[in-house]
């Protein structure tokens, strides 16, 4: 295993390119750029090799595109991964905005594909600073209809690369698209990171557009329906497939907790800030765990629930916007416990010491 | 000698199956009908992946047994791009209305034929929104009713009819552009050979290939279909000309 250090959008590339991408189509916004400026130098530098008659590093990455919009890009990834190839997209807030059509489509037609979101402040342009505004947009639909994307919230430039890969293998699992969903510090910022062997998964896809030269059946790739039963049928496959994904993919940390009557909960940058003031509030011997949601959907309830109905009796949720992740953890916790909220926004994460006082105040 | 042998034998159609859910008189059908012969011709079928319009022609791959993909309105060009980079030797077309490639997807479609991606377009222009029961096009002549145009369409308003051929003309990579026409025999043959030179092209990799067919709406025109096919050819063709823009 070897030591690396990069920037979190980088990670992103390499855990992509790790996970056998395929082809990447995307258009620049920051605080996501990066994502494409290393995606076109790897691809470029592989086809200066070829030209050198060496071999490509990545001989899978066929296909990358600067496309003319977020809208083309997610077309063009709608178009990667209904003939089965592994494709991704890569953007922030309001290129994600952009791509919501594009995103229920493929939910519909359940085609797999991983989509990264490094959040800006929103609404509107915004700021390039980093919010967490984009978290009711990712994990409770966003695009028109009834959809889940499976949601990963990465909270280092090491996760940023391992969720991309474990993001590879649960949207070709479940046939279901997948969001990278990250704050602008984690795309920004550099750390080390080891190369994680995530092992890579291989679907079976007999159903991409583009078998009938193997097996002479037709296969088209489409949601749409003249009547209501078989949409209701059709329906009623994702809804099973959704509630399988809930029962076996809900993933989680959970920090000092044992012990604890006080919980701090948030993802992403937040959380780091929550687990170092949790480790100051223990100084002062104070009972304080933290409950850090790695999958937002499936959101882990349970254990909220679990916690808060035995020893927990006070929540605290921090987090880069007005409140939206605290409705799941209220959600979970169903009145057994206060829930405070922590909010910041605008592009500024609290340090230890405000997360501490806010615990302190629980006390 | 018994009169049947003198009957010639047609091959079956294998791409087209018919019975389409098209208006009586609809060029939809007609179109449908000669891209089948076209891909069987061709001995393509297994190997064409086709994209979708939303439209009209939005299930365009029940009458036509090719693989394919149905996204959302306008984006088929997006889609093709990355289809055919990724698998070059697939033959991808798109097809589309006007409402679909000239108003909503007009990005998409000029972005893909700047680029000259390889893939073939068949551009269907009825100066109308079919399928959402007769709105103005971008394509809707000046002064045709609609029903967004009651009194008929105004420059004032609505600008001018936009021309896809012409303006796809500016750009330098596409090889291909023709504008054709289904309102008889003779065009209709016409319309069959550009679309066989789209495809050839393709296979041959010369580059972006795009057919413009003017054809009609009787239900929304509220025209019977001869009605429908002598506005075609005597009103359309004063503003969108029949002819070769580009070939290479
Ligand atoms: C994003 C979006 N906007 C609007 C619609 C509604 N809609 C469906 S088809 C269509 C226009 C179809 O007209 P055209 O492309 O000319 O095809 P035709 O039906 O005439 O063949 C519209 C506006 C849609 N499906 N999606
Ligand atoms: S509405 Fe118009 S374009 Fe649509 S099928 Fe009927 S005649 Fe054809």
């Amino acid at each position: 295993m070897s030591k690396l250090y990069m920037k979190g959008n980088e990670a992103i590339v390499e855990g992509a390119l790790r996970a056998g991408l395929e082809g990447f189509f995307s258009y620049p916004i920051t605080p996501a750029s990066e994502i494409i400026e290393t995606f076109a130098s790897k691809y470029f530098a592989d086809r200066e090799r070829e030209k050198r008659g060496e071999k490509p590093l990545y001989p899978k990455f066929r296909v990358f595109m600067q496309m003319e919009s977020e809208l083309a890009s997610i077309n063009a990834v709608m178009g990667g991964a209904s003939i089965g190839c592994r494709v991704m997209t890569a953007s922030s807030s309001p290129g994600i905005s952009l791509k919501q059509e594009g995103i229920s489509y493929i939910a519909a037609c359940e085609l797999p594909c991983v989509i990264v979101n490094i959040m800006r402040g929103g609404p509107g342009l915004g700021s390039i600073q980093p919010e967490q505004g984009d978290y009711f947009q990712a994990v409770k639909g966003g695009g028109h209809g009834d959809y889940r994307l499976i949601v990963l919230a990465p909270n280092s430039v090491q996760e940023m690369a391992e969720h991309t890969m474990l993001l590879f293998n649960l949207t070709n699992k479940y046939r279901n698209p997948g969001m990278l969903l990250a704050d602008g510090y984690l795309g920004q910022m550099k750390e080390s990171l080891e190369f994680p062997e995530v092992p890579i998964e291989e679907y079976e896809k007999p159903w991409a557009a583009g078998n009938m030269e193997l097996d002479g059946e037709q296969h088209t790739i489409e949601f749409l329906f003249l009547t209501p039963e078989p949409m209701v049928e059709a329906k009623k496959r994702l809804l099973e497939k959704y509630k399988t994904i809930e029962a076996n993919e809900v993933r989680y940390e959970t920090y000092k907790v044992d012990d604890a009557k006080i919980i701090v909960t948030a993802f992403g940058t937040p959380s780091r800030v929550a687990k170092a003031a949790v480790d100051l509030a223990r100084e002062k011997g104070i009972k304080v765990g933290l409950v850090r949601p790695i999958t937002l959907w499936p959101f882990p309830y349970k254990i909220y629930t679990n916690l808060t109905s035995n020893q927990v009796d006070r929540v605290l949720v921090v987090e880069l916007s007005f409140g939206q992740f605290v409705e799941d953890v209220r959600l979970g916790v169903e009145g057994r416990a206060e829930v405070r909220l922590f909010p910041k926004f605008g592009g500024i994460v609290p340090t230890e010491e405000e997360v501490l006082e806010k615990i302190m105040e629980l006390v | 000698m018994r009169v049947s042998a003198l009957i010639p034998k047609y091959p079956e159609p294998e791409t087209y199956v018919g019975r389409t859910h098209y208006c009586p008189g609809c060029g939809h059908a007609t179109l449908h009908k000669i891209l089948g012969e076209v891909i069987d011709e061709l001995g393509i079928r297994k190997k064409v992946i086709l994209v979708e319009p939303v439209g009209c022609s939005v299930l365009a791959l029940r009458y036509l047994k090719v693989d394919g993909i149905q996204g959302p309105h306008g984006r088929a060009p997006a889609i093709a791009t990355a289809v055919k980079r990724l698998k070059p030797e697939k033959i991808v077309l798109t097809y589309q209305g006007d409402g679909d490639l000239a108003a909503i997807g007009t990005n998409e479609i000029l972005h893909a034929a700047n680029r000259g991606e390889l893939f073939s377009v068949i551009f269907v222009n009825n100066a109308v929104y079919g399928m959402t029961g007769g709105q103005m096009a971008p394509t809707t002549l000046i002064g045709q009713k609609s029903t967004t145009t009651p009194t008929g369409r105004m420059i004032e308003y609505a600008g001018y009819p936009l021309r896809i051929c012409e303006l796809l003309n500016t750009l330098d990579a596409p090889v291909y552009l023709e504008r054709v026409s289904l309102y008889d025999v003779e065009q209709i043959a016409r319309a069959r050979a550009a679309l066989k030179k789209a495809i050839t092209n393709q296979i041959e990799k010369k580059g972006f290939s795009l057919v413009e067919v003017l054809s009609n709406c009787p239900t929304n025109w509220k025209m019977t279909p001869e009605e429908s096919w002598r506005f075609v050819k005597e009103e359309m063709t004063k503003i969108f000309p029949l002819g070769i823009f580009r070939d290479r």
